[in-house]
This record gives structure tokens, C-alpha cells and sequence, in this order.
């Protein structure tokens, strides 16, 4: 009888997968069990779970593993982003249970789904083929538009998964495309061997079928992270979907996003970066446009926001565009210091809107900085991170990518960065100006702040103004991280 | 295989019918059918080009996708009846509430 061989393969580069995986459907079982109205310990578990996951994760640093035949690896550029996740998904538990207990809609599903994207944006960050980065994106997709919808009874959070759902599919479609054009055009969907063999061709960039294998995956990779001209769904899958998962959404999809998109082009496609850069330079203007310019006019936080979100992947696409050491470090450091700053205003307007998800206005901050100063001192502080203004982290991280692209030259990307930075003061200044110099139109109730949201606050804090203060200690790490790349 | 352009051709031309229907149509679930399209279209183009190299990548790939669509489908049906429960329709120009 012949015997099938099973090869040796070694688990530890997707030991926090696994971990997170188990301990996700160990809770989807206790959640089963538990009465309904009783599902916050599940918050708490998952916490710590994610907190356990972030030991292991940070112990495989300064590894590099390659494991099951080249199809994930462990390594500096995966263990950083890995570790952003898994900072975007312990936010998001902590803010999570209160706001799901006010909007009655307290399901214990959701803390396994949150690690289910967890696991796969990790592996999207570790995959080195395209395989592997095509599960992740859809183990991420998937659980995100059930996420996206969580809110059943609610009509936007439905119309905001229906949405998601429907383009996100439809992206993927691309993005697949491009992978099967990828594969015919080199034999492979290894990275690496995708790399070595593009390299090997005498005129890679009058390959017609690789090219539009690129410019197809490229489409699917700018849907997830949202740029222009890719970004309608965002506003109002932002705007409908669960405050606490929007979020989630913007620092954590979006950062796997990056992961991915940086691996297959600096890793895979170095050569044929003249032509892709060009692509993204392009993309990058619009992105950082259309994203500041309709924010302007947004009078719902939420919608505001997620217009800023799509501005901000066009500042972290300039760094992609200089394609150098200081651009894709300042994109890590970016992604790490937008899940600060971005889930921390996210958790202030929980605190600020209502029942039913409504008072989520710019007007309905009036008032705060005299009712909650400190509420207040922090959405300054997360305002001012997300405008780019020093000491903050999100200044520093405005800086490295700027100078990326003045480093390669790309002068007038960089110009066009700092006036759609200064451009958008004006929406960050505008909530200011109605926390500290309007008085509030109605008199309410203020939410108490729950000692796991205060958990979050003060961590957000910490973490939009420490990278800004003392940066050399986290560029580090992002410098680290895109060396072996 | 000689005829990989031929399967190209038909792949593409299969993509290209699910694309235009998904930005036609107006019924969620005729949407979603021309999305499956689509990933349809993505199979055959790797079966093709896994067959004209002669190594199976392209079909595992596949079996991945169909496994994942499956998956989409159930999450993508269960939101389109939440939408319907609340909405009394599927029709995508009901989705409307949210507008700039």
C-alpha cells in the first residue's frame, strides 16, 4: 500500500493564527451558553486573548521563518503589522461592549468575528503567496461585512453590509483577475519565485498580460484600502456600520490592505516599480483630494471621518509611491499611530452620540470642553494627531512620508501632500471650535465613561502623543520591519 | 494545450458580462449572481493557464475560491434578508439612506 507522504511543516509562523482561531471558536461555543444580556466577559476574555496573542507575536521578532513551502513566512515587516491588528482589535473589544449594550444589540458574536479578521489580516501580512494573501483578505472581508451589519434591526447598519458586502465582492473579483494573470504570466503565485522570475524577463514591462495582472490586483488592494477613485463605498459603510466597528474597519483592514499591497509590489514587482509608482502617484493626488475636499462639508462626524480615512490612505500612499526606506517605514509608523489616533475619536463620538446612533453631529460636541474637559483634551489630542500638527505622532509620521518622496525626488507629491494636510485643518478645527467656544443647543445626559473605554482613551492618548514626542523608538522598529522586504 | 488563447478569450469575455451586470442590474441577488460570474470567469482563467503550464497551483487556487464564495454567499444572503426584513425589497436603489 502506498503511503502519501505528509512534509514536516513548521507551525510557528501561524502559531498566533492558530491561537487566535481556537480561542475565537472556544468563545463562539460560550457565547452559545451564555444567557443573553450576560455576554460582556466575553469582551474581556478576548481582550486578554488578544493581549496573549500580542506576547507571541512580539516574541517571533527578529525571526525569519519561511514555512509551508514558501507560503507564509515570519518576519520583521509581518510581526510589525501583525502587531498593529491586534492594537486596532484590543481597542475595539474595549469599546465595543458599551456602545453594543446602549444600541441593545449585545450579540456575543461579535468578539469572535472581530478575532476571525484578526486572523486573517494576519495572514494577509504573512502570506507570501498569493494564495495565502487571497484567504486572509477574504477571511478578513467576510467577517468584516457580517461586522459591518452587526446592528440587525438598525436600517443603515444593514444598508452599510448590503453595501459592503456587494463591492467588496466586487473587488475581489478584480483582484482575483489579477491574480490569475499574475500566475499565467509567471508560472507561479509565489512572491519570491514571482520576483525572480519577473526579474529574469528581458522586457517585464511590455508583458501585457503581467501588466494587467498588476494594474487589476492594484484595483482590488485600492478598493480594501479605500482610495479614490475606489472609495465610494466608504463613506456610508462608515457612516451605517457600528461605530465601534467603523473603527475597527479604518485602522485595521486598511492597514492589512497596505501589508499586502506592499509585499506583492516591493517584493514581487520591484521591477517594474517606474510604472507602478506612476499609477500610484496619481491615485495618492486624488486619494488625498477627493478625501480632504468632500470632507469639508460633511456635517455628520462619522461621515467626516471616513472621508479623513480615505485622505489618509493618500498620504500613506506617498510613502508607497517613494517606494524607499524612510516612505514604507513612515507608512508603518503611520498605520501604527492612525489605529491610535483614529479608534480614539471614534471612541469619543461613542460617548457623545445617543441611542440609536443619534446625535452624531459636529454641533452635538458643543459644549464638551466646559461638560467633560477631559473628553474634550482628548479629542483634541486625537484631532490635532489626525490633522498632522507636532508634537503628535500623526506629524511624525506626515514627516518620514513626505520626505520619502522628496528623497526620490517626487517634490511636488510632497507639495501636494502638506496643502491637503493644511487643508484639512479646517474639518479638525471646526469640532474644536464647537467644544470649546459653542454652548450646547440642548441640555442630556453624558454617557458614563466605563472603565474599559477609559482603558482605551488613556491608551490612545498615550499612543498619538509618546511616537510624537520620542519617534526614534518606534521608526526603529518600522525601519527593522521593512528592511528584509 | 494548444487553444490557451481560446480559454483566455471565453474567460475573459465571461468576466467582463458579470462586471457590466454588476454595474447594471438593480436586484441585489442578480448583482451577487454576476459577482459568482465573475470569480467564474477567475476559475476557468486559472484552470486554463494551470493546465497549459502543466502544474496544479492554479487548481488548488481555484478550489480556494469556490470554497470562499460559498462562504461569501451564506454571510452576503443572510445580510441581503436583514436588509429585506427591515426594507420589504432587495432592489439596489433602495439603498439609499446615506447620500453626501
Amino acid at each position: 500500500m502506498d503511503m502519501i507522504s505528509i512534509p514536516v511543516v513548521n507551525m510557528t509562523p501561524i502559531l498566533p493564527e492558530i491561537f487566535l482561531s481556537v480561542l475565537a471558536m472556544v468563545l463562539l461555543l460560550l457565547n452559545v451558553f451564555s444567557p443573553s444580556g450576560k455576554k460582556s466577559y466575553l469582551a474581556y476574555i478576548s481582550f486578554i486573548g488578544i493581549a496573549a496573542t500580542a506576547v507571541l507575536v512580539g516574541a517571533g521578532w527578529g525571526g525569519h521563518i519561511e514555512s509551508f513551502s514558501g507560503a507564509v513566512i515570519l518576519d520583521n515587516f509581518a510581526t510589525f503589522f501583525k502587531m498593529i491588528f491586534l492594537l486596532a482589535a484590543g481597542l475595539t473589544v474595549l469599546i465595543s461592549d458599551q456602545y453594543m449594550e446602549r444600541e441593545e444589540c449585545n450579540h456575543g458574536e461579535l468578539y469572535p468575528l472581530i478575532l476571525f479578521t484578526v486572523v486573517g489580516m494576519m495572514l494577509m501580512a504573512s502570506g507570501t503567496d498569493l494564495m495565502t494573501i487571497f484567504l486572509g483578505l477574504e477571511v478578513m472581508s467576510v467577517s468584516l461585512y457580517v461586522l459591518a451589519g452587526f446592528n440587525r434591526n438598525n436600517k443603515k447598519s444593514n444598508e452599510a453590509g448590503l453595501k459592503y458586502f456587494l463591492l467588496g465582492a466586487f473587488s475581489t473579483g478584480f483582484l482575483l483577475y489579477g491574480m490569475a494573470l499574475t500566475y499565467g504570466a509567471t508560472g507561479t503565485t509565489r512572491v519570491y519565485k514571482i520576483a525572480s522570475v519577473v526579474g529574469q524577463m528581458t522586457l517585464p514591462s511590455a508583458n501585457i498580460m503581467l501588466l494587467a495582472g498588476m494594474l487589476l490586483m492594484m484595483t482590488g488592494f485600492a478598493f480594501k484600502i479605500a482610495a479614490a477613485p475606489f472609495h465610494m463605498w466608504t463613506p456610508d459603510v462608515y457612516e451605517g456600520a457600528p461605530t465601534p466597528m467603523t473603527a475597527f474597519m479604518s485602522a485595521g483592514p486598511k492597514a492589512a490592505g497596505f501589508a499586502a499591497l506592499l509585499r506583492i509590489l516591493l517584493v514581487a514587482l520591484p521591477t517594474l516599480q517606474i510604472e507602478w509608482s506612476q499609477l500610484l502617484w496619481v491615485l495618492a493626488v486624488l486619494t488625498m483630494t477627493v478625501g480632504n475636499i468632500t470632507a469639508l462639508r460633511q456635517d455628520n462626524i462619522k461621515r467626516m471621518l471616513a472621508y479623513s480615512s480615505i485622505a489618509h490612505a493618500g498620504y500613506a500612499l506617498v510613502g508607497l509611491v517613494a517606494g524607499n526606506g524612510t516612505g514604507t517605514a513612515g507608512i508603518l509608523f503611520y498605520m501604527l499611530s492612525y489605529a491610535f489616533m483614529n479608534i480614539g475619536a471614534f471612541a469619543i463620538i461613542i460617548l457623545v452620540s445617543k441611542k440609536g446612533e443619534t446625535n452624531g453631529n459636529v454641533m452635538d460636541f458643543a459644549g464638551l470642553g466646559f461638560k467633560r474637559p477631559l473628553l474634550a483634551v482628548a479629542m483634541t489630542i486625537f484631532l490635532f494627531s489626525l490633522a498632522g500638527m507636532p508634537p503628535t505622532a500623526g506629524f511624525i509620521g506626515k514627516f518620514y512620508l513626505f520626505s520619502g518622496a522628496v528623497q526620490k525626488g517626487y517634490i511636488w507629491l510632497a507639495v501636494i501632500g502638506v496643502l491637503n494636510s493644511a487643508a484639512s485643518v479646517y474639518y479638525y478645527l471646526r469640532v474644536m471650535v464647537y467644544m470649546y467656544m459653542k454652548e450646547p443647543t440642548e441640555e442630556f445626559e453624558w454617557t458614563q465613561v466605563t472603565a474599559p473605554v477609559a482603558l482605551a482613551l488613556i491608551i490612545s492618548v498615550a499612543g498619538s502623543m509618546i511616537p510624537g514626542i520620542v519617534p526614534s523608538f518606534i521608526l526603529e522598529f518600522a525601519q527593522q520591519a521593512v528592511k528584509l522586504i | 494545450m494548444e487553444n490557451l488563447n481560446g480559454y483566455l478569450v471565453v474567460s475573459a469575455i465571461l468576466f467582463a458580462i458579470g462586471t457590466i451586470g454588476v454595474l447594471t442590474r438593480k436586484n441585489a441577488i442578480v448583482i451577487f449572481m454576476c459577482i459568482e460570474l465573475m470569480l467564474n470567469a477567475v476559475n476557468l482563467t486559472f484552470v486554463a493557464f494551470s493546465r497549459h503550464l502543466g502544474h496544479f497551483d492554479g487548481q488548488i487556487f481555484v478550489l480556494f475560491i469556490m470554497t470562499v464564495a460559498a462562504a461569501e454567499a451564506a454571510v452576503g444572503l443572510a445580510l441581503m434578508i436583514a436588509f429585506y426584513k427591515n426594507k420589504e425589497s432587495i432592489s439596489v436603489d433602495d439603498v439609499n439612506m446615506m447620500k453626501w
